[in-house]
């Protein structure tokens, strides 16, 4: 198991291979489809997404009436491939140093990872109470039009279990698994 | 086979009791009293692996190689599955397409219960049961209750039973997205119209979710049908227990089968490659013209969230959980 904690650095995750059970500590902003469709329309991110990891996932989110604070409780990570058109420019232009979600990526976004030094974890996907207890605060909500799923929050996580199936260096485990799983598939077909 | 309940011959012997509660107040208690109901199956469904998928899901956490990626996923999901539970929190974020099947005794107010339907959905949506997930495809917009153009789907069934049923499947978008539907022939991979070639897509299907469907996953799966009668009645043989057998030789045995060879496909867990990558593939099949072939396949994901109830037939407290 290895740990990867706050600030992050293209240096840091370099150093992380497809295979690695990673546990990260410190900050993730969540993003999904509305986020991304709007930075690669060229819109100016609210937050500075330098060196900072963006997690696939729109969680579900309650407010205290009283206080107004916001608690998550309930958030894996929701499918990637999604992403695809829009991740790799995101990656080069605001500088994002880890993508978790699930179901992998692309042959686009693994080179923008190789080119950029990023790296992208595979959370459980489903295991929305098991990432849920590893937030510890939510620090702020922002592009909250998009609808509370869409908008990006941002959290303090703290031991984030997550696996790295796509790393800076050209690998990806959903490539292996499903070139090794096609030539299973004509065996059998 | 699935506990299919068919619709026809309604017998007008018993005349329905509905007719007795004509008084304001008890009319209100008993409303109130069913949304209670619905609002603890939705509860349940969203927060809790019902115990048939829970007992296969826990097998083949054992089956995995241990230090394995694919092991790793199973300790999350078992994980997942004791802390929702505890919690009384949503297993998956994603609550997905609320379905309900309702089976009801004759002279039932369908209107009626579908009202109360809507208004246990906006409640567990309030008290974070679901997530606020349902978007107006023209516009984008989320209105934050669940309720909205086809949503919750509802299906109503007429029995004899003098009891109402009522079953749900939440249905997240990751698994539907990998959900397919082939027409045969299908040239690409020899599949022909024929049991062999139902074998063939359906296999083929697996493959291409890789592990985007969130597995190890289910499937259900209809031969036949048109595009749509064929998808609905793939997605209801999800409601089958994991380890009842179908009634049909032929397609109790191609269920095995399928669920053998996919294991053998080596996707795994999250597609992290493992040994297990589907736990379930129920089938049935409906008529089709002679010009059409279809075969649907809906694929659940390994939080397999459906539960059902019987109401009582006057309280409308839950009698009795059905998985």
């Amino acid at each position: 198991m290895k740990k990867l904690n706050y600030p992050f650095s293209p240096e840091a995750v370099r150093e992380l291979k497809v295979g690695d059970m990673v546990l990260i500590t410190g900050k993730l902003f969540t993003g999904r489809d509305a986020v991304h469709k709007y930075l690669h329309e060229g819109n100016k991110s609210p937050v500075n997404l330098k060196n900072q990891i963006i997690y696939h996932c729109g969680p579900v989110t309650m407010k205290d009436k009283k206080t107004g604070k916001w608690t998550v409780t309930a958030a894996g990570p929701t499918t990637s491939i999604r992403e695809e058109p829009y991740q790799w420019e995101v990656i080069r232009d605001h500088g994002i140093v880890g993508v978790i979600g699930k179901g992998g990526m692309g042959q686009k976004t693994l080179d923008a990872c190789k080119e950029y030094g990023c790296v992208y974890f595979h959370a459980v996907g489903g295991a929305a109470q098991v990432l849920a207890e590893k937030i510890k605060s939510v620090d702020g909500l922002y592009l909250e039009e998009f609808g509370l799923p869409e908008a990006i929050w941002e959290l303090t996580v703290e031991d984030f279990p997550v696996v790295v199936t796509m790393d800076a260096h050209g690998n990806s485990l959903h490539k292996e698994v499903e070139a090794s799983s096609k030539e299973i598939l004509k065996s059998v077909l | 086979m699935a506990k299919k309940v068919k619709s026809t011959k309604v017998k007008a012997k018993s005349a329905p009791k509905k007719t007795v509660k004509k008084i304001p107040v008890k009319k209100l208690d008993t409303r109130k009293q069913t949304i209670e109901s619905l609002l603890e199956l939705i509860r349940i469904t969203s927060t809790v692996i019902p115990d048939d998928v829970a007992k296969v899901l826990m097998k083949a956490r054992t089956q995995e190689e241990q230090n394995t990626t694919a092991s790793y996923a199973m300790n999350i999901i078992k994980d997942n599955m004791d802390l929702a539970k505890f919690k009384s929190q949503p297993l998956c974020q994603d609550t997905g397409t609320v379905i309900f099947f309702v089976y009801h005794p004759p002279g039932f107010f369908q209107n009626e219960f579908k009202e109360l339907i809507k208004k246990a959905v906006v409640q567990a949506t309030q008290k974070g049961y679901l997530r606020q997930n349902s978007v107006n495809s023209l516009t984008g917009e989320n209105a934050g209750t669940n309720l909205g153009e086809g949503h919750p789907s509802i299906h109503f069934y007429e029995t004899n039973k003098k009891e109402v049923e009522v079953k749900l499947v939440l249905k997240g978008g990751g698994c539907e997205n990998v959900s397919a539907q082939y027409s045969l022939p299908d040239t690409t991979l020899g599949a022909g119209r024929d049991l062999e070639g139902v074998r063939k897509v359906v296999i083929d299907a697996v493959y291409k979710a890789q592990g985007k469907g969130c597995g190890p996953g289910a499937l259900g799966v209809c031969v036949g049908g048109d595009r749509a009668d064929s998808a609905y009645a793939a997605k209801k043989q999800l409601l089958r227990k994991l380890d009842d057998k179908n009634s049909i030789p032929e397609l109790a045995k191609l269920e095995n089968e399928i669920v053998e060879t996919c294991n053998k496909l080596g996707i795994g867990p999250m597609g992290f490659g493992g040994k297990t990558t589907l736990i379930s593939c129920k089938m049935t099949h409906s008529n089709r013209v002679p010009a059409s072939f279809f075969v649907s396949i809906s694929y659940m994901c390994w939080a397999f969230r459906r539960q059902g109830i019987v109401m009582d037939s006057k309280k409308n407290t839950i009698k009795k959980w059905l998985y």
